[in-house]
């Protein structure tokens, strides 16, 4: 029997998710996302085309693109273990603010790209009076600029108070990501608990900001916890998942881990489009090295419709211009501002 | 002269974890002309680098470092 007879007389996932996923918009379940990670590599090309028909069907033909820029840079007292701001260890990365000018300019930059979505990161447990007045007198400079650009905020764990604040500035989405699944969470980080992650989220959504929250894949999980992870994003139900893919930093405890492998890489992001059919799927950080310039554009061909340009907080991406170009290739319309107010 | 990278003097050792493709996602962390560990910012489009002693250096476009 070749392979392909033997698959039509199995319970093939792939057909069990063309017609659950794709014609009736419902994401797999956790045993179905880890069926879709243990398929063969020569299924690969057909879960991501399936991935893309998803995305297309259920998310249109847009590609939402983003600058994100820090804020505050390293110092930050928790111990992200994938972290080089973490103020634990010996990274080379020291502190910096960036002035309002700074924020102004790197804002401007990033609506150059045609971006609709510009990002205030700070490295912090939670945000303190300063760093939310810095935030609140970057926002009104960018406005003031003329900027219209589409703020988002991710600046930890917050308070109500905090929340209703960033609200009243006029943030429109806030990120702070599960960043691994929660059985896997206690060996990431130690200093605060995937539970405090999600309560943060949970008053970001009943305050009406949409939701930003993913993680970083290749953080010593095993397949199973990367199929806990999508679900539990799937419940949390977020306007936008960003894929991060681990980029090891000198000085942190995951310095010698190997990058996730490219096909390993895209077998995710399918898996994931699969088990969030309608939500905002991001590449984000570490794609330059686990998939390279190929592998991003399948990645834009297995699921993905948005897309951080430019570079990252610590780390450098590829110029944004080389994004926009992939885009143009592929075809795919860069979502414009006007669709989003 | 030092590598901005680990801050070890380039002529000593392969530096393996600085030449690699990682590497090239990393801004300049070490100044290379005392190997002072330099605050760096990252924007967008570009980094700045300062070093106490040697003064800043930056890619093209990007706005100077400030306290």
């Amino acid at each position: 029997m070749t392979a392909a007879a033997e698959r039509a007389t199995t319970t093939d996932v792939l057909a069990v998710a063309r017609e659950q996923v794709l014609d009736r918009g419902v994401g797999l379940t956790e045993a179905q996302v880890l069926d879709v990670l243990r398929l063969d590599d020569d299924r690969l090309d057909d879960l991501l085309a399936l991935a893309h028909e998803v995305r297309v069907r259920w998310c249109g033909p847009e590609v939402e693109v983003e600058g994100i820029v820090s804020l505050k840079t390293g110092g930050c007292p928790e111990d992200c273990h994938f972290c080089s701001q973490s103020g634990r260890f010996p990274s080379p990365v020291r502190s910096a603010w960036l002035d309002i000018p700074g924020l102004v300019e790197a804002a401007r930059q990033t609506a150059a790209t045609g971006a609709t979505e510009f990002c205030i990161v700070a490295a912090v447990r939670g945000p303190d009076a300063r760093l939310l007045s810095q935030v609140r007198d970057g926002i009104k400079a960018i406005r003031d600029s003329g900027n219209d650009i589409q703020i988002a905020c991710s600046l930890g764990m917050l308070t109500q108070e905090q929340v209703d604040e960033l609200v009243a500035m006029g943030v429109h989405r806030y990120n702070h990501n599960l960043e691994t699944a929660r059985s896997h969470f206690p060996q990431v980080v130690t200093t605060h608990s995937w539970e405090e992650r999600w309560d943060t989220l949970r008053m970001v959504r009943e305050a009406g900001m949409e939701v930003c929250s993913g993680g970083i894949l290749g953080m010593g999980e095993t397949t199973e916890q990367r199929a806990e992870f999508a679900v539990q994003l799937a419940e949390l139900d977020p306007h936008e998942v960003p894929m991060n893919f681990l980029i090891p930093q000198p000085g942190t405890p995951y310095e010698q881990y190997e990058p996730v492998p490219g096909r390993e890489a895209l077998k995710l992001v399918a898996a994931f489009r699969l088990a969030m059919p309608r939500t905002m799927l991001r590449f984000a950080g570490g794609r330059e090295l686990t998939l390279g310039d190929l592998g991003a554009e399948k990645g834009m061909l297995g699921g993905v419709n948005a897309i951080i340009v430019g570079n990252y907080l610590t780390n450098l991406g590829r110029p944004a211009q080389q994004d926009l170009d992939m885009l143009a290739d592929l075809k795919m319309p860069i979502k414009a501002l006007s669709d989003t107010l | 002269m030092f590598c901005v990278h680990c801050g070890l003097p380039e002529a000593e050792g392969d530096h393996p974890g600085c030449r690699g493709p990682r590497a090239a996602l990393e801004p300049p962390r070490f100044c290379p002309d005392c190997a002072r560990r330099m605050v760096v910012q990252v924007t967008p489009v570009g980094w700045s680098a300062r070093c106490s002693r040697h003064g800043e250096t930056t890619s093209a476009g990007t706005p100077a470092l400030t306290e």
